[in-house]
């Protein structure tokens, strides 16, 4: 018994260093935005400043990277979730053997160093005299992030019942308003969960945007390029911004959580 | 084909079919054979391409086999990928049992929720906050005096890049595995453990084969992230520590040389599809499951 007590503290003490291991970073990095010191650190502490974020505020090439980079995340967007849909339902009406054939080359992209995918998307378009730039960032994104997309909407259509499009057809609906009133509502929820996490994933894609990018900038080469360049805490008031907006986005979605529980709770009681 | 016709009309499945075919023709397939193409080609200057120098020949992979350096650089990474690779299996296994078994299924949510803070902020981001705390004025250091221990000089060798590699890529091998594990049914672990097994049995004979699918799919993330990785080794790195990614970066950027380029880069991919068979072999899965 004894041991097993052991096992149950070890285990919870555990838990608590791998959560710590994840989030003190965070700290160390958000902290240090507010160090009044040129080399980010927390450690001396040279006293309070919001000097950084000023720097960061006015820092005009900052602001191009983060613009270019919600326009590179709303085309990719725009471009993975129709094709991720489409290769969905086709895939789900192949058969056992080409099934798995188109499977694994849907797949294989996101099983791909990024590195690869850019070297590979930007001699593709070269051989066509397309310059590189952010177009071609946006081409190779789409090649991974559209598998993602499929794979949320393939796990979808599992649950989805073909009986009712067949009854909608039966009673002389047409085939657009099969899919617009019968098969894409069902797939709504996967589709917004494909476009959430496909923006996200090409805001904070490197490898792929590295390779593509021409002279443009990105939020993450631009913070790339600062790190070889010349460190200052800018970056880090530009961190403990995202991720001050990261923990407000989770505090909102765990409280909206607790509460449709309580809620269901007092239902069942 | 025809049960799409059937279903939503022949321009839908027009539309259908094309959207997937410049998805797979496009952006997938053919750039990967330009970009084996390219990696047989010398480099050239455009008013030379088509003449008698541009013909296909190994040169540029020979450039690889006989530099002895990037033969090093290779099979380090593959071997700190290796590394990394089974540090967080280590690390995530007891978390995710944890996470799928014990905990109570209200919290566990909750303390995902909180792991997962770090995936939002991008990852250069997180190797730059290791940047900091590794330095060796850094706060690390400061914190092992304060308790009357000498400073470590951390960012040596592969130690920076390995702790940087782990805490980017952790996550992706604790996620699968939670997912395997929470679709095991409890009663499973129970009979086991009635049935006389020691904890150790319990998990080699009943958790861990279940789970082998989510196994299978957080190595195979975390190898090719790892060896793919360009942020962490470049800013991570100390002068004896270098990746197989920047040499990739030295002929696209430095040398211009994008041939020899596209033959390192698709030694980097030839590297991660035999490492996705291997472990495809061992842990006896299929594509479908790892891809979950």
């Amino acid at each position: 018994m004894n041991s097993h007590r052991f096992g149950h503290y070890a285990i919870r003490a555990y838990v608590v260093l791998f959560i710590a291991f994840m989030l003190l970073p965070l700290v160390v990095m958000g902290g240090a935005a507010f160090n009044n010191t040129r080399f980010p650190s927390i450690f001396p502490w040279f006293g309070f400043t919001t000097h950084w974020f000023e720097e960061l505020w006015a820092d005009g090439r900052m602001w191009g990277a983060a613009r270019n980079t919600v326009f590179v995340a709303i085309a990719v967007v725009a471009l993975s979730v129709p094709i991720g849909t489409a290769g969905a339902i086709l895939l789900n009406s192949l058969q056992a053997r080409s099934r798995s054939i188109i499977y694994g080359i849907m797949v294989a992209p996101i099983l791909t160093p990024g590195a690869v995918i850019g070297i590979s998307t930007l001699l593709f378009w070269y051989k066509f005299n397309v310059p590189a730039g952010l177009h071609l960032s946006v081409l190779g994104q789409v090649s991974y992030i559209a598998a993602y997309v499929m794979l949320l909407v393939l796990a979808r259509l599992q649950s989805f019942d073909a009986g009712l499009e067949e009854a909608a057809l039966d009673l002389g609906a047409s085939h657009a308003q099969v899919v617009r009133r019968i098969l894409l509502p069902h797939l709504y929820p996967a589709i917004f969960a494909g476009a959430l996490i496909g923006f996200f994933q090409s805001a904070e894609n490197f490898n792929v945007t590295l390779f593509t990018r021409g002279n443009s900038d990105t939020l993450t080469v631009y913070v790339g390029s600062k790190i070889r360049s010349g460190i200052t805490p800018t970056i880090n008031a530009l961190a403990f911004l995202l991720i001050a907006a990261t923990v407000m986005g989770v505090i909102i979605y765990e409280i909206r959580r607790r509460r449709a529980d309580a809620l269901t709770k007092a239902a069942e009681d | 084909m025809s049960e799409l016709i059937r279903r939503y009309g022949t321009s839908l499945t027009w539309i259908i079919i094309a959207f997937t075919a410049f998805w797979l023709l496009v952006l997938v397939l053919i750039p990967n054979f330009v970009l084996f193409e390219f990696s047989f080609k010398p480099y050239l200057p455009v008013d030379q391409l088509g003449g008698p120098k541009d013909f296909y020949s190994l040169n540029n992979y020979w450039t690889f086999f006989t530099s002895p350096i990037h033969i090093r650089i290779f099979f380090q990474t593959v071997l700190y990928s290796s590394a990394v690779t089974i540090l967080c299996l280590l690390l995530s296994y007891p978390l995710a049992y944890f996470l799928a078994k014990v905990v109570d299924a209200k919290t566990a949510p909750s303390i995902f929720l909180l792991l997962i803070i770090p995936l939002w902020v991008s990852e250069i981001l997180r190797s730059f906050a290791w940047f900091i705390i590794l330095a060796y004025n850094g706060p690390l250091n400061a914190l092992l005096q304060g308790i009357g221990l000498e400073p470590v000089r951390w960012i040596t060798g592969f130690n920076a890049v390995i702790i940087g590699l782990i805490y980017s890529y952790l996550l992706f091998m604790l996620l699968p595995i939670y997912n395997a594990i929470s679709s095991l049914d409890t009663n499973q672990i129970e009979a086991s453990e009635d049935l006389g097994a020691s904890l150790w049995r319990t998990h080699w004979r009943v958790v861990i084969p279940h789970s082998k699918p989510g196994i299978a799919s957080g190595c195979v993330m975390v190898f090719m992230l790892c060896a793919g990785s360009v942020i962490v080794p470049s800013t991570l790195a100390s002068p004896s520590s270098r990746w197989f990614t920047e040499i990739i970066q030295q002929w696209m950027f430095e040398g211009l040389d994008w041939n020899t380029g596209a033959a390192y880069a698709f030694l980097l991919l030839a590297l991660c599809i035999i490492f996705v068979s291997l472990v495809m072999r061992v842990l006896n899965v299929r594509l479908v499951d790892i891809a979950k």
